[in-house]
């Protein structure tokens, strides 16, 4: 299928307890750990979204995070995703009536598919963003699905589940590849294309980012829709405009 | 200089309102007839389904109002599925009336050639360069969200189009009336900046 809607940079910000935590690294910032003025300050650079993870274990924290989604929804002008926590439909009723545009899912939708089709009855689709962390499983010769943050082996095979997610009525895939995460080698090609060229819905390359050129090469061979990254974000080492104007001048279709 | 963002039960309307608000002007979010048709200008928001907004609206009696509103002399602006509401009749999920503003019909995109829904940035082309709404601007990409679209009848009320394996209506306008199929509050700069010129349009009536 032919698709002339721009590829997507979105930096993933990382929040505890309301809390930035994980490498940010910016020298304007006036609140290093305020994630809304973050998000105001990517918003500027030209990120086409945003994603928040919530990885608060409280109830706490869970609360203070929808305080986040509601300040945030007032101060940008793109649309975000949240994840982390959401096993329930009302937790996702909570999150997008504070004004987040899609809700993430990732261990919650492994142990209940059911949650996919729910959400996506209730919300739309689009608003449904699966989340699939990955790694390479030698003995299948093919890729795990991990859950609980890439702690725990599914034994679900994440092309299949992929699949699944897509039928259950997913509007987008944010697939990370746990053997390039962290890795700044680039994002995994062979995952990416493997999985977008199975399903028909947006993908999120996640995973290994580490120049600018990893992004046109997952856009191209890997087919990917959008490119997410953090700390190389965080840290400045790519600079999002740089990397907008990278891509536009390689002949990638950029907003 | 109050906006006045109706609220009829569909969709998020916080992030109209603060974005109205970013750009120094009072948002109200309401129901009340004689508070839409006080106000400098009326925005229409939503998302949905074609039928259930209708449903609302009628039940409500603001799709008198907003018809009332639209006949006055106070800018109006529908955003997303706002703006389908306009319009004559949309075939999402059987035919269903609409408020029957602006002469056309609302239809599904055809499936098999692109993904639907339509989701994500897509590059806005000025079709009218001159309407006010697009002063001082370039066209460039804003933030779609949709399964069907808008085939206005009469070519006139067509402001702005974006690609989508066929021409799809972005912008459509006439006289007092506005509408953008993507949604302006999620389109960073340009979408704000479209934003802005319509709350200018506000003043200009005052």
């Amino acid at each position: 299928m032919r698709n002339v809607l721009a590829k997507r940079i979105i930096p993933c910000l990382d929040v505890k307890d309301g809390r930035v935590v994980k490498g940010v690294n910016f020298v304007n910032l006036r609140d290093a750990g305020d994630p809304v003025e973050l998000a105001a300050i990517y918003d500027q650079e030209g990120a086409d979204e945003l994603v928040f993870l919530d990885i608060s274990a409280s109830v706490e924290g869970r609360a203070t995070m929808v305080e986040v989604v509601k300040k945030t929804a007032g101060e940008i002008t793109i649309p975000f995703t949240v994840g982390g926590g959401i096993s329930h439909v009302d937790d996702m009723k909570r999150i997008l009536r504070a004004g987040a545009d899609k809700i993430g899912m990732n261990t919650a939708a492994v142990k209940n598919p059911q949650l996919i089709s729910e959400g996506a009855r209730k919300f739309g689709s689009q608003c449904i963003v699966v989340a699939i962390d990955a790694r390479f499983n030698e003995a299948w010769g093919e890729w795990e699905v991990y859950t609980h943050g890439g702690r725990t082996p599914s034994g679900l095979r994440a092309l299949d589940w992929a699949k699944e997610a897509e039928k259950l009525g997913a509007g987008e895939i944010l697939l990370t590849s746990m053997d390039a995460d962290g890795t700044k080698d680039g994002f995994d090609i062979r995952l990416t294309r493997a999985v977008s060229d199975l399903v028909t819905i947006p993908i999120i390359a996640s995973g290994g980012a580490g120049t600018k050129d990893h992004f046109y090469n997952v856009f191209t061979e890997g087919k990917a829709d959008a490119g997410l990254a953090a700390t190389i974000f965080h840290y400045k080492e790519i600079a999002i405009p740089d990397l907008k104007q990278h891509l536009k001048s390689r002949g990638v279709e950029i907003r | 200089m109050a906006i006045a963002i109706i609220d009829y039960g569909m969709g998020n309307l916080h992030s109209v309102s603060k974005a109205v608000e970013r750009l120094g002007y009072e948002a109200l979010i309401t129901a009340d007839r004689g508070a839409i048709l006080a106000a400098d200008g009326v925005i229409l928001p939503g998302v949905g389904a074609f039928g259930d907004a209708m449903a609302s609206l009628r039940e409500t009696g603001l799709d008198a109002v907003v018809r009332e509103a639209a006949a006055g002399e106070q800018p109006l602006l529908g955003i997303c599925l706002g703006m389908q509401l306009l319009f004559s009749e949309s075939e999402e999920h059987g035919k269903h009336e609409g408020l029957g503003i602006l002469p056309g019909t609302v239809v599904r995109f055809d499936s098999g050639k692109l993904k639907v829904p339509h989701m994500g940035w897509n590059k806005l082309s000025f079709v009218q360069q001159d309407s006010p709404i697009f002063t001082g601007l370039e066209e460039g990409h804003v933030y779609f969200v949709h399964s069907y679209h808008v085939k206005p009848e009469r070519q006139g009320d067509l402001l702005a189009t974006t690609d989508y394996g066929e021409d799809v209506t972005g912008v459509v306008g006439r006289g007092n009336v506005y509408g953008m199929q993507f949604h302006p509050e999620k389109s960073g700069e340009l979408g704000m900046s479209l934003l802005r010129n319509f709350l200018l349009l506000t003043e200009a009536k005052n």
